[in-house]
């Protein structure tokens, strides 16, 4: 048994806010999801937090500890040290809801902009198709996002310069990559990538790999092939005349 | 009268999980307007948990597979009281279901020859599981998720529904408040569809998430619908006893399968001292042998850690109850051991069991190459729930749909592993599909003001009583040990007349819960609302298993520990009566047609 201090952002009416300081006991083995619940169960009934399965897969409690962006149930106490202060706030690149809740309503929509997988026609005899294994084994790297926002939250395209209705943000270019490279699509999503998407705002700071609770390799597999994509059809020397000349 | 806003679809579904989620799909592609509310955020739902994969007899990787061995494979699981039916047309069905899901963008693992891999699990005879990786469940909600993103159904994420509306018995819609807000919403539909999910918060140890209090289960129920089975609970023999933050998540049969070993306090391998006799001719006799078969030796017989899910979570339990359990109330899994047998056996684990290594060295600090696992059995599924039509999915309630884990009927007194996400997608599509035919043959219901009024003024109580109240989480945490101590893997007639009284109690408390502070986004305020549906759910468990005096499945009673002949014929059934009262009969089971009979006994031998 210790003693922590944790403060938590408690929004106001108006929707402004402050840290709340709260005096709690941890015991071994706890993580700061855990200490949350403890302080709502005895302390703050009404205090907000989002969570689901505590076990770091459905990505729902997604926050800033100590001012790092993370998953409140995969930050074991034993990791952060006890003699100062423990700060917990909410994702700072979307708009509050509520304490630690806020609204990420906008990646949904976003996901809305992009367009859909597009298999083409089942060509195997039996009707389906056939993908060798080492032809999926980078998209399914894409596929184990568990869309907890932490790289939307830490892009400092949309956390600092708001660009949010430029740019998809680093899920979404993941989101375009697992479409992009899905051996069965036959969509073309480079264009919209360049124009509507805004890819050549990510500068390639690789923030959102640090933050990555799944340890997907966003910039290096995802974005940075996307933008080869884009330079070949767009920018390319050679490609550019012959368009051109069409 | 209280202020609400007030939406209308032709099909409403409840719920966003597997179920829900192919249920909107297929209503939206009939051309019927569908609403889709769910509890969480779109995705998050407790499907994402599942990880072995879902079970369908494609044939890839061995073709004496079909689905007459599935469907054989889930009667006997189901100890024959299984919905016949529903075994058939699940079995029939699950291969299209799976294979139209690679067409919506999901991504299987690969066999040689680039179809989808299908692999080994309990219970199946042959390998059937598509999968990937260790994370399926999270495939196939984004899968689905994905897919209804372009279908024009509309969302209402973070909404909690709190009352059924009926217009003359029929289904007529539904009351909700979102979280965010605190707002109350009434929803009227021509068909509702509850894809709910489970009951696990019911009890202490779980690997459900908060979501898991049986909204639907207990929504149906108060409208007037049947459930059935609410006795079978099927209790995982390993979770995770440590850390508090993860009590309950589950560790994979794969440790024992890989030679992992249980032990006592008393260093004691404790499964060799209870064997079942009908077992004994196919178990070790010593751990040598043990160790032999779980190198492939075919020779030699499985280890009693081996044993079915529910000998070992009893085997366990009384480990644990004679005080020879570890000290965080479970027993020791050991697969560290190995080192005595095989060389480099740190990286041979790492392997073999990449998630398990991961799970507990991030969440528990402990190495599972050098030190032994602390394990205990977990509230894993229920087999119960809504009454249903095997084809339709229609409840008792006309215009009352169900499907997943909160109906009850294909999986019988167990559910075999792999059975649960094909469930999802097999009979998501069918309650879909027979919502919005119904939908089209019937007009817009009519929503009753007085009902509306009487569920949100219920609702906000809670607040009138304010600081007066009795903490909602102080209720929720007394019933949760109660059901876990009295109604748990080891049942006894007195104990289970206690859980009754008690519940009895836990109601009383219930009405007098009381929270402060604003409607949004009030955990304290949602805790007292979720309290009637769990105590709903604990009672008719607790009474169904009181009314089966034999063992089977997932239910295990002490003091009738045989199972018995007389109670193969029915299912426990659970209705609500006059007054708040619970009315248990039993219901008999429709008779399996001659050649499904002929199918299972094909495959007997």
């Amino acid at each position: 048994m210790a003693k922590a201090t944790f403060k938590i952002w408690r929004t106001h009416e108006g929707g402004d806010g402050t840290f709340q300081t709260f005096h709690t006991e941890v015991t071994e083995g706890m993580v700061v999801l855990d200490v949350v619940h403890k302080i709502q169960a005895e302390q703050a009934n009404d205090l907000a937090v989002r969570w689901n399965c505590k076990a770091g897969k459905c990505g729902s409690c997604s926050a800033e500890i100590n001012g790092k962006p993370r998953l409140m149930c995969m930050t074991r106490m034993s990791q952060l040290n006890l003699w100062e202060p423990i700060t917990v706030e909410p994702m700072r690149a979307f708009p509050p809801i509520k304490d630690l809740v806020t609204d990420v309503s906008w990646n949904f929509r976003v996901k809305k902009t992009i367009k859909k997988f597009l298999p083409r026609k089942p060509d195997a005899p039996d009707g389906t198709w056939r993908m060798a294994q080492r032809d999926v084994d980078r998209v399914q790297e894409f596929r184990k996002c568990i869309e907890c926002f932490l790289c939307q939250d830490v892009c400092h395209v949309l956390r600092d310069h708001n660009k949010h209705d430029e740019f998809i943000g680093p899920r979404f270019l993941v989101y375009a990559a697992n479409l992009e490279m899905n051996p069965l699509d036959t969509e073309d999503r480079v264009p919209d990538l360049k124009n509507e998407h805004g890819i050549g705002y990510c500068n390639i700071t690789k923030c959102c790999t640090t933050v990555c609770p799944e340890h997907i390799h966003i910039t290096d597999n995802a974005i940075i092939p996307l933008k080869e994509r884009v330079v070949s059809r767009f920018y390319d020397p050679i490609t550019r005349i012959l368009r051109m000349a069409k | 009268m209280a202020a609400y806003s007030t939406y209308s679809y032709d099909v409403l579904v409840i719920g966003a999980g597997g179920a829900g989620l192919r249920a909107a799909i297929e209503a939206a592609n009939a051309g019927v307007s569908v609403g889709l509310i769910c509890k969480s955020l779109l995705g998050k739902a407790h499907t994402v948990m599942a990880e072995g994969g879902m079970a369908a007899a494609m044939a890839h990787n061995d073709d004496r597979d079909s689905w007459k061995v599935h469907f054989a494979d889930t009667m006997r699981g189901g100890q024959y009281v299984n919905n016949w039916r529903m075994a058939e047309l699940h079995a029939k069905e699950a291969p299209d279901r799976v294979r139209e899901l690679e067409g919506w963008g999901a991504v299987f693992d690969r066999t040689p020859d680039g179809r989808i891999n299908q692999r080994n699990f309990g219970g199946h005879r042959y390998p059937r599981l598509a999968h990937v990786g260790d994370r399926t469940g999270l495939e196939l909600i984004r899968t689905l998720q994905d897919h209804t993103t372009y279908l024009g159904v509309t969302v209402h994420m973070e909404h909690t529904v709190i009352e059924l509306l009926l217009d003359g018995g029929r289904a007529a819609g539904v009351v909700a408040y979102d979280r965010e807000r605190g707002r109350f919403h009434v929803f009227s539909a021509k068909a509702v569809i509850l894809a709910t999910g489970g009951i696990g918060r019911a009890y202490k140890v779980t690997s459900n998430s908060w979501e898991g209090t049986g909204d639907g289960h207990a929504l149906a129920y108060r409208a007037g619908a049947e459930l059935i089975d609410m006795e079978f609970i099927q209790f995982h023999p390993t979770g995770m006893v440590w850390p508090p933050s993860v009590k309950g998540i589950l560790v994979t049969e794969g440790v024992r399968g890989e030679g992992g070993i249980l032990k006592n306090s008393e260093g004691r391998r404790f499964m060799f001292d209870d064997i079942p006799d009908n077992y004994k001719p196919q178990t070790a006799s010593d751990p040598e042998e043990g160790w032999r078969y779980v190198q492939h030796d075919k020779s030699a017989r499985r280890p009693p850690e081996l044993l079915t899910r529910d000998h070992v979570a009893r085997c366990i339990n009384r480990e644990v109850k004679a005080g020879r359990g570890s000290p965080h109330g479970g027993v020791y899994l050991d697969i560290a051991w190995i080192k005595e047998k095989v060389g480099n056996a740190e990286e041979h684990i790492k392997r073999k069991l990449p998630s398990m290594y991961h799970q507990f060295k991030e969440l528990a600090d402990l190495d599972i190459t050098k030190e032994p696992m602390e394990v205990g059995p977990t509230t894993h599924y229920v087999m119960g729930g809504i009454r249903v039509d095997g084809d339709s999915q229609m409840s008792s309630i006309p215009g009352l749909f169900a499907a997943g884990e909160c109906a009850s009927g294909i999986n019988g007194a167990n559910r075999l592993g792999g059975n649960s996400l094909s469930d999802l997608i097999v009979f998501g599509k069918r309650a879909g599909e027979y919502a919005a035919t119904f939908s089209r043959e019937n007009g817009q219901a009519r929503v009753d003001d007085a009902a509306v009024d009487r569920a949100i003024e219920e609702a906000l109580a809670p607040f009138d009583r304010g600081e007066a109240g009795e903490n909602p989480y102080t209720v929720q945490a007394d019933l949760q040990e109660s059901m876990q101590a009295l109604v748990g893997i080891v049942r006894l007639e007195d104990e289970m007349q206690e859980a009754v009284k008690r519940i009895q109690t836990f109601k009383a408390r219930a009405s007098r819960v009381g929270v402060t502070g604003h409607r949004e986004y009030h955990s304290g305020w949602h805790t007292a609302l979720d309290l009637r549906n769990l105590l709903a759910v604990s009672e008719a468990v607790a009474l169904s298993a009181i009314e089966r005096k034999e063992s089977r499945g997932g239910h295990f009673r002490e003091d009738y520990p045989e199972k018995l002949p007389e109670f193969a014929t029915f299912n426990v059934m659970t209705k609500q009566g006059p007054g708040g009262s619970v009315q248990v009969s039993r219901a008999p089971l429709p008779p399996i047609p001659d050649h499904l009979k002929a199918v299972i006994e094909e495959q007997k031998t």
